[in-house]
């Protein structure tokens, strides 16, 4: 067995190496050796048994499995999975120390192995200089030019930025660019140079004031994509430079640079574009919910699909087919039939005044459907709970038609309704991370797919409104910056 | 109880360091507070369970019993059975680990004990500024020249 320990002493507090070694994943940043690198399955960096897969730069291609890690200790212990490299029982521990005396970190690097006899000692030096002792430098450099926590002078000021700002509620006149500023982030803050950013109908709802979630003047906007400009203290999970995404439940996307809560911001995989992020977070986000979690969607399920040719609707028709389900949907005219037909929906009904539960009886043997996925509200309750199965599941995450009146009858039924809302399902960053990578993998694996036609640059978004509103759009909207 | 954790680098490799600190009688040698030591009973000074008598510069007279010591790790720890502090239930241990960057040390001191809630700041301080980060500030100068 070999046994290889190298240490060093760096120039910075502990909480800022630390904050840099604690991600599983930030090696490709700092470290001269490693090239591409990514965390299988979607999972945090700082999930213990997540495995990062990654290439060193001389071409060599190895699988590394967290196997503890303790933010009290500022210990990191990890494994080879696969490499090749002819390395056996490698197992290596990162522990990092305090130096009291100068606020400085002493930092040991240690790790036993096995490899073909006689190959000792070129092993030792490999891991010893090669892996280690560049490593070391690696970092002091990463340090130096201010990666990760320890910002430069430069950007810890505040970015002047631009922003679509809504000056009164009103029509879309009211949208108005302007300068703003984007300040340094702070605690537990991420600063994201944004590149581009989705526009959804809750858009147009907060503009008319309907939805009181700002009050003018203010930017909106609940999605974007973009790139770390730099993270504030707590934030382990981003790093500068790292491609990311959020929809979140404060208004202000639309504006050249963010700064934000960084708990509501996931990482990119390399294949969703930043345009396809924009456009799929929070449809996507709110898709995977419904289906995954506030309703468990089972194959040969009846599920009833309102506005089945909306932003939200293709989408849930394309995943619930994915997931075997029967799909009925409702649509406005022929043409959004043929669209939601065209993504999953087995039977569209083409119905102008909320008239739908005799013909979802009719589709599934009078059974009616298990569970509705309703957008609509007030006007189509009566209707809902005649086309809902018996112990069926009535989720109601939207209200198009106003607000229900009251409590419908569910006892008829024996019915089960829910008031899901996707920013409680994302409060916590590792169901967020969870979701966000159950999108990307949809995305990936072509379950779900997204219609992007429409691209305005970030100061002709008034006339983006215009067209929404007007129809005149098909698909999803992103802004670019 | 409380805790005092004080480290440092000295710019010499671990075994000159060592040699230094593994006399449990050698105090007077490289701290600048102790006047005078002697080992209890006769015993040898890396007898696990043997008592150093000292004396500080001050006049205090303090007890002290080594209860562990390892070359292979380059670390002991010691409790303190008489001094003037009034502390209960002192153990303190020393850890030295090589730096390989630059062949230097990385020397680990700290300490827990119990003593009154309204004296715990000041001993922290006396205890690890005054004792163990003064006695490394002499190791430095000590192992430079």
């Amino acid at each position: 067995m070999i046994r290889v320990t190298r240490s060093a002493v760096i120039d910075a507090p502990i909480a800022r190496v630390w904050e840099v070694l604690r991600n599983f994943n930030s090696h490709s940043a700092w470290h001269p050796a490693v090239g591409e690198s990514k965390i299988e399955n979607g999972e945090p960096a700082d999930q213990v048994g997540c495995v990062r897969n990654f290439f060193l730069k001389d071409g060599n291609h190895l699988r590394e499995q967290l196997l503890a890690l303790s933010d009290r200790d500022h210990v990191s212990t990890y494994c080879i999975l696969d490499a090749t490299l002819p390395m056996q029982r490698y197992v290596a521990t990162v522990q990092l120390k305090p130096v009291t005396d100068g606020e400085r970190t002493f930092w040991h690097w240690q790790s036993t192995f096995e490899v073909p006899r006689g190959r000792e000692k070129e092993f030792e030096e490999l891991v010893g200089k090669g892996v280690y002792e560049s490593g070391f430098e690696g970092l002091r450099a990463f340090l130096r030019r201010g990666g990760n926590v320890s910002r430069p002078a430069a950007t810890a000021d505040a970015l002047q930025a631009q922003a679509i700002v809504v000056k009164a509620f009103g029509g879309p006149e009211v949208l108005s660019f302007e300068p703003i500023t984007a300040s340094a982030p702070g605690h537990n803050e991420v600063r994201i140079r944004q590149t581009a950013i989705g526009v959804n109908y809750i858009d147009v709802y907060i503009r008319k004031g309907l939805y009181r979630m700002i009050e003018p003047p203010a930017a909106i906007g609940m999605e974007a994509a973009g790139v770390v400009q730099d993270v504030g203290t707590g934030v382990a999970h981003l790093l500068p430079g790292d491609r990311v995404a959020y929809a979140c439940s404060l208004p202000g996307a639309y504006a050249t640079v963010r700064t934000m809560p960084a708990d509501q911001v996931v990482v990119l995989p390399d294949e969703v574009s930043d345009e396809m992020a924009a456009a799929v977070m929070l449809k996507g986000m709110t898709a995977e919910y419904l289906l995954h979690r506030t309703h468990r969607l089972r194959p040969g399920q009846n599920v009833l699909v309102h506005a089945a040719a909306g932003g939200v609707g293709l989408l849930l028709c394309q995943w619930a087919k994915g997931l075997g389900a029967k799909v009925i949907g409702t649509v406005s005219s022929e043409d959004k039939a043929r669209r939601a037909r065209a993504n999953g929906c087995d039977f569209p009904i083409v119905t102008g005044n909320y008239s739908f539960a005799r013909e979802v009886k009719n589709l599934t043997n009078g059974r009616g459907a298990e569970v509705i996925y309703d957008g609509l509200g007030r006007e189509a309750a009566a209707e809902n709970l005649e086309a809902l199965a018996f112990t069926g599941h009535w989720v109601c995450y939207g209200q198009a038609s106003g607000p229900h009146h009251a409590q419908p009858d569910l006892s008829s039924k024996s019915g089960t309704l829910s008031r899901p809302v996707l920013f409680h399902y994302t409060a916590e960053r590792a169901v967020l991370q969870e979701i966000a990578g159950h999108v990307f993998k949809a995305l990936r694996e072509q379950t779900i797919r997204v219609e992007l036609h429409h691209r305005y640059p970030l100061a002709a978004a008034a006339e983006a409104h215009r067209d929404l509103e007007a129809r005149r759009t098909s698909g999803s909207i992103v802004l670019l910056p | 109880m409380i805790k005092v954790y004080t480290s440092s680098v000295i710019e010499a490799p671990a075994d000159a360091v060592w040699a230094q600190l593994r006399d449990f009688n050698g105090l007077p040698k490289w701290t600048p507070f102790v006047a005078e030591s002697r080992i209890e009973g006769e015993l040898a000074a890396d007898k696990i369970g043997c008592v150093r008598n000292f004396r500080l510069k001050d006049g205090g007279v303090i007890r002290e019993q080594l209860l562990t010591l390892s070359d292979y790790d380059y670390q002991c720890s010691y409790s303190i059975l008489e001094s003037p502090m009034s502390v209960a239930n002192y153990v303190a241990t020393l850890k030295l680990t090589p730096v390989t960057d630059g062949n230097h040390t990385f020397a680990e001191w700290s300490a827990e004990f119990d003593c009154a809630p309204e004296r715990e700041k000041e001993l922290a301080q006396k205890i690890g500024q005054g004792v163990f980060q003064a006695a490394f500030n002499s190791l430095k100068s000590l192992l430079r020249n």
